[in-house]
């Protein structure tokens, strides 16, 4: 039966069904209603929400009841997700389960608070110390959001790092219809043997860390984080692609604007112009055999990379695409949102 | 009747339990363990008086005291 | 003969690492006592800081977590409210508590997390070298107020258990010294009270004890303890700040 929720709250309800029985989180703009969403409902289900003195904190604490094996999680938005960067790479180093949501909102700095795409590469390439990768979602609407979140932990616990959903401002604001899915039953979900339960002793200690003083183990640790990536690049990559079969235009766009582009493509094959769209769906991994696939399709002409931002995830389309065929970006940044129209006419000048 | 027993390999040399014996009857000796650390010495045994004031002052756990 | 003082269960076998005369061993000795005598062997989880201790999951017989630095207190507060049940202490440093990690401190303080927080004060950072402290004296030198510590220009020692003292959120907040071995004695009493006041869940508790650090003090081990006894304990004076009823 289909709920008419925000997005944020809509995510919220998904990771509560989910099994999330902790969220620490911390006020700003526009992902509020999480934490909001998070004060009562945690405790509805016997879980534990903290408003954190800071997000440095908040992602400190997650790390602590993930510590504990619970389904623990976190959401910020762009200058909060900047700050939780050094407890996100801990998590990674100490091979922790968690999730984050980051409702990207414009920056630099204080930015402004209209939607962005401008924390791409601080969400895949990493944007704390070392090397680490998060499993990097970009949902395009509240459903598919809500899908993603609702076996977000399952992934997490299967891969033990962060998965991060990767929204921005419009997809935590806006309204849609969605159907919920069941509460999950806690009792049943997998134990974490890695754990701490405040019981081990001797052999049976329990040490969740991140500290190897000497290379060769930590170089042993990386690679088995690295083992995982690969795992998880070969199991979990997707990306959707829409009228691409014909086209000779490939539009690339993730998340709202992967929406948004689709719009343009259907205006575009309206006035004659062949356009598709591949629309990545994990960020990390980079679903590059997709591109790569397109990229060698004689009727593809070139990419069009759109992006809230001044170009970011075009880089790794570049990459995939590996020089086979242009690509090229359109974007708005400074929470500036691209129309269907201004899509359209950024193809067209391309196309004369 | 009382009495020390010492690890020595595991003395630092650091002279708190010295400093701390009311008796006066450990010293810094001239054996050094494998980590080059000249170990304490109970050198005069009859005179303890198992205070444990050694043990309660020893960083790494060197001491045990029998009474 | 009957045994009057043996190694606490509670401690692994692992050597510390510790300079010879730190009284990070001594302090760890307490906590891992206090732990086996109040029967919490089966139910605690240990947070080990960022500093000299930042190996102290090798040390402590217990599952232990390794915070980021500062943060021991946040990731305390995480930990303990899914798990109530365990006793959970953080064990951190002056660096670590009163410095990066201030905030949490005073917010884990503030809400009246129910751990046991045991704080380090030995005015130095002492893994990295001896650079000056939230808690360095004035006129104390360190490798980073190399003519000693100028309020003017350093700034002044900060007194926790004094600011701490003020939130309502704590139940019990004592300041002891590991100076001699009656001090030693009342400082594993104050860590007995805190775990005890944690296990009724009272509130937050902590319990500062000044320690030294021979090796960055440039001290022998027992000046070092005299300095604790006859300069530490004049700004930072011993006694029980909180104590709820």
């Amino acid at each position: 039966m289909k709920k008419l929720m925000k997005g944020n709250e809509a995510i919220a309800e998904a990771a509560v069904r989910a099994g999330c029985r902790a969220f620490f989180g911390y006020p700003i703009t526009p992902q509020n209603e999480i934490p909001e969403y998070m004060s009562w409902r945690q405790n509805e289900v016997g879980g534990t929400f903290v408003q954190a003195e800071s997000e440095v904190a908040a992602i400190n604490m997650v790390y602590g009841a993930a510590s504990a094996g619970v389904r623990a999680m976190t959401s910020s938005s762009s200058p909060g997700i900047s700050l939780k960067q050094e407890g996100i790479s801990y998590i990674c180093g100490a091979e922790l389960p968690c999730v984050i949501v980051n409702m990207v909102r414009s920056g630099p700095g204080l930015g402004g608070i209209q939607p962005a795409q401008s924390d791409y590469f601080q969400a895949v390439k990493g944007g704390g110390h070392g090397d680490y990768h998060m499993l990097v979602y970009g949902p395009s609407g509240v459903q598919e959001s809500v899908d993603i979140m609702y076996q977000a932990f399952d992934k997490a616990e299967k891969y033990r790092c962060p998965v991060m959903i990767l929204g921005d401002g419009m997809l935590g604001q806006m309204m849609e219809a969605v159907e919920l899915p069941e509460m999950k039953d806690i009792s049943k979900l997998p134990k974490q043997e890695w754990a701490v339960t405040g019981k081990g002793r001797g052999k049976t200690r329990k040490i969740i860390n991140s500290l190897y003083i000497q290379p060769d183990e930590l170089e042993e640790v990386t690679h088995r984080l690295f083992d995982r990536y690969a795992e998880m690049a070969k199991n979990e990559t997707a990306s959707e692609e829409y009228m691409t079969q014909d086209a000779e235009i490939i539009l690339t766009a993730y998340g709202t604007v992967g929406r948004i582009a689709k719009s343009a493509v259907n205006m575009l094959r309206e006035k004659g112009i062949k356009a598709g769209l591949i629309r990545p769906i994990t960020l990390y991994p980079f679903p590059s055999k997709a591109y790569n696939d397109l990229a060698k399709k004689d009727a593809v002409k070139q990419f069009i990379c759109v992006e809230l931002s001044m170009g970011q995830m075009i880089e790794d389309v570049k990459l995939a695409v590996n020089g086979l065929k242009e690509v090229k970006f359109y974007g708005r940044t400074g929470g500036n949102v691209v129309s269907p129209e201004d899509i359209v006419n950024a193809v067209i000048k391309e196309v004369k | 009747m009382a009495a020390t027993k010492i690890k020595k390999e595991l003395c630092k040399g650091c002279g708190l339990c010295v400093t701390a014996c009311p008796k006066k009857i450990l010293r810094i000796s001239e054996e050094s363990n494998d980590n080059g650390y000249f170990v304490v010495e109970n050198f005069n045994p009859e005179e303890c008086i198992g205070c444990a004031n050694c043990a309660v002052m020893c960083p790494d756990c060197v001491i045990e005291v029998e009474r | 003969m009957a045994t009057v003082f043996k190694k606490t269960q509670m401690l692994t076998d692992t050597p510390f690492h510790y300079c010879p005369g730190c009284t990070h061993g001594i302090a760890h000795r307490l906590v891992a006592e206090a732990i086996e005598e109040m029967g919490f062997q089966n139910n605690v989880i240990g947070i080990a800081p960022v500093g000299c201790a930042v190996f102290a999951y090798n040390y402590f017989n217990c599952d232990m977590i390794e915070a980021a630095h500062g943060r021991a207190s946040a990731v305390a507060t995480g930990v303990k409210r899914v798990n109530p049940q365990n006793i959970v202490f953080a064990y951190q440093g002056d660096g670590d508590l009163a410095s990066i990690g201030m905030a949490e401190i005073v917010h884990a303080a503030a809400r009246g997390e129910k751990i046991t927080v045991i704080f380090i004060n030995n005015a130095i950072y002492g893994m990295t070298g001896g650079q000056m402290a939230p808690t360095t004296l004035e006129g104390q030198k360190s490798t980073t107020c190399v003519y000693g510590r100028d309020s003017l220009l350093n700034g002044n020692p900060i007194k926790v258990c004094e600011l701490l003292a003020t939130l309502d959120g704590p139940a019990y907040i004592e300041r002891v010294a590991l100076s001699d071995a009656s001090s030693v004695r009342k400082a594993k009493k104050a860590v007995k009270k805190a775990f005890e006041y944690q296990r009724q869940g009272k509130g937050f508790t902590l319990v500062e004890m000044l320690s030294s650090c021979p090796t960055n003090w440039k001290m022998t081990p027992d000046k070092a303890l005299e300095y604790v006894k006859n300069d530490m304990q004049k700004i930072f004076p011993l006694g029980v700040f909180k104590e709820v009823e």
